[in-house]
């Protein structure tokens, strides 16, 4: 799983190569009458270095898609292939071994430990994956530096502004230099200034480090800086391509 | 994730909960101490009524009149006392011993103006060898005063501190109920045993008793003492058997008459005391049980509290035994401190009740181990269920929570 694929890296004027192919994906919650399918047969690729931003109405199915898309969630059935891995045939281990390598999360409500310091927070994923603590230390400043809170790290998370508490919590996302980030609502509990600050933020760090970003928002503004929108309604994904395309 | 990365984080959400550690960690000091003190106090009884035992005298036997009966302080019927005519058999047939008569009564003792009620015991000189208890200063008996009964006596330590107040004893003339009477001799101190000062005694001739004090030329009993270590057996069958033709008995059956082996007193002591320890022992172990379920409450609830937290590791990596390791290794260090506490605070315990009580303080490495295991198997036990709990939440759920 380490190895194979040069994420965003190749040189040639080839396709990157796929992070994300569904095919025939459904969720469905309860049986007979109660049955709600939270996706309804959703196909969909996505390429390295891509920035897509899932839209659509509330109960659309996107933080489903999103869920299952960043292996927190498995689906009822369909194929889901995560850099070339069919992720149904994987255990709860070995998902979160998945998440842990390759995938950085950024929630709506920043999802901080509230009572730790923003470095504390920033170096939790190297501490699951083994890091020493001085090379942790060096690589967590580093990514808080990057997101510009390098004079914040001892400061308690709680104790950060909203738009703060973000910047940490995508600091944490990459400080393992994921190859994909996914972001559910990354605004959704932040003004626009604030808004417009982060998915700055995210612009830049896709340009620097050409990771692929998967975003839900409801938000069109927020969806106009990702270069592909999906929008899904009733669990189906019912458009596909550029923002100017999709949002109207 | 590095072992020592896990102890770091369990350790940090104790201190970030001080209180609430300390209250779900009291059950477990509680438990523990009060496991090793009980322990600890019962070994230390045991070691007390042996210690006592061992200065009785060693390989001692007594010879009673009457019936035996089990249990220090049980009843005895009425039989006739021993003559001295038994102990000259006892010290000529039977080999290996030493042999003392004992006359036991008691008398007022009068020194200047103080007097008190003080037992008296009427024996000769093997009595110091036998009961294991020597002069201090002055001498024994002599060969004419022993077969004279004159009227000497030996004392011990109380009566010099509580009559003589500071005044020389050796040759000082008291009254022994109607007898005036010398002092030869001073006894060692021995201290109290089996709830008895052995220093506040007089020493007689056990002539000197039989006529002055008593009125009647017999014994009421005899001290033996086997040379030989592991002979006290064999020495009891023979007296036995000698005091059976002796006496005589009535009925042809029982022995008007008993021979008890200190050695079996000791036995009956130490199993009295061993029963209670073990009684006291498991009653402080229900609450080391207690303080374990304290410690699953806790630790459910934490978990409950922590459902989100529990959510954002799964999220960033965390996997589902690193979760676990984390809530197990919280509640083991929770329970191990608990233990360490309370191994501190049930030795100093035992400490204080001993130093109080006189009884010598007994440290035992096994006690404490295993109280300190206990504790440490507490925090796996009770701790295993909730961070299984803690482990197997879904990511998604667990991020949800509210």
């Amino acid at each position: 799983m380490t190895e194979g694929s040069n994420v965003g890296r190749s040189a040639t004027s080839r396709p990157p190569p796929y992070v994300v192919e569904m095919r025939d994906i459904y969720k469905i919650y309860g049986s007979g009458a109660t049955e709600v399918r939270a996706l309804d047969g959703v196909s969909l690729s996505i390429r390295s270095g891509e920035f897509v931003a899932i839209m659509g109405p509330s109960g659309s199915g996107k933080s489903t898609c999103m869920n299952i898309l960043g292996c927190l969630d498995v689906p009822t059935s369909g194929e889901y292939r995560f850099r070339g891995v069919e992720v149904g045939g994987l255990d709860r281990d070995e998902l979160a071994l998945l998440r842990r390598n390759f995938m950085g999360f950024v929630f709506q409500s920043f999802n901080l430990l509230p009572r730790t310091s923003a470095l504390s927070n920033v170096e939790l994923p190297l501490i699951y994956e083994g890091v020493r603590p001085a090379r942790r230390h060096e690589l967590a400043m580093q990514a808080l530096a990057t997101v510009g809170l390098a004079d914040r790290a001892h400061s308690i998370s709680a104790q950060l502004s909203g738009g703060q508490q973000q910047r940490v919590a995508i600091a944490r996302a990459l400080v393992t230099e994921p190859p994909v980030l996914l972001a559910d609502e990354p605004t959704g509990n932040l003004d626009t200034v604030m808004a417009e600050e982060i998915m700055k933020e995210l612009v830049s760090i896709r340009e620097q480090k050409g990771i692929t970003i998967l975003m839900v928002t409801h938000e069109p503004d927020i969806a106009r800086y990702a270069d592909r929108v999906l929008f899904f309604t009733d669990g189906k994904l019912i458009r596909d391509g550029s923002p100017a395309e999709v949002i109207p | 994730m590095r072992a020592l990365d896990t102890l770091g984080m369990s350790v940090q959400a104790i201190a970030r909960n001080k209180l609430r550690s300390f209250l779900t960690t009291l059950g477990i000091i509680i438990g523990v101490a009060s496991v090793v003190a009980m322990v600890h106090l019962g070994q230390s009884a045991t070691r007390s009524v042996t210690e006592q035992i061992a200065s009785i005298g060693s390989n001692l036997l007594f010879v009673m009149p009457g019936t035996a009966q089990r249990g220090p302080g049980g009843l005895r019927t009425t039989a006739e006392n021993f003559e001295l005519a038994d102990v000259e058999a006892i010290r000529n047939e039977v080999d290996g011993i030493l042999v003392a008569p004992a006359l036991t009564t008691s008398a007022t003792m009068v020194v200047g103006n103080a007097n008190d009620t003080v037992p008296v015991i009427g024996t000769t000189n093997e009595y110091f060898s036998v009961r294991n208890h020597y002069l201090d200063y002055g001498r024994e008996f002599e060969g004419g005063e022993l077969s004279s009964g004159a009227a000497v006596c030996i004392i011990g330590k109380t009566l010099i501190e509580e009559m003589f107040l500071g005044q020389e004893a050796l040759g000082a003339n008291i009254r022994v109920g109607r007898t005036a009477c010398r002092v030869i001799g001073v006894l060692e101190e021995k201290g109290e045993s089996m709830g008895q000062d052995r220093d506040k005694t007089i020493l007689m001739p056990v002539k000197a008793v039989q006529r002055r004090l008593v009125g009647e030329l017999d014994v009421s009993a005899i001290y033996v003492s086997a040379l030989v270590d592991g002979t006290t057996g064999l020495v009891q069958d023979q007296i036995e058997s000698l005091l059976r033709q002796r006496r005589n008995p009535v009925n042809g059956g029982a022995n008007d008459f008993y021979v008890r082996d200190t050695q079996d007193i000791a036995q009956a002591l130490e199993s009295t005391t061993n029963t209670l320890t073990i009684l006291l022992g498991a009653i402080a172990a229900v609450s080391l049980l207690v303080g374990g379920i304290g410690i699953m409450n806790i630790m459910l609830v934490s978990v409950t509290e922590r459902t989100r937290e529990i959510g954002i590791r799964l999220a960033i990596g965390a996997r589902a035994r690193d979760v676990l390791t984390q809530f197990l290794v919280e509640s083991i260090a929770l329970s191990t401190l608990g233990g360490l506490i309370g191994l501190v605070i049930g030795v100093g315990g035992t400490w204080l009740v001993t130093s109080q009580l006189n009884m010598p303080f007994v440290i035992s490495p096994t006690v404490m181990a295993v109280g300190f295991s206990f504790s440490v198997a507490i925090g796996v036990i009770f701790g295993y269920f909730p961070a299984r709990k803690a482990a197997l939440l879904n990511p998604i759920d667990a991020l949800r929570h509210e």
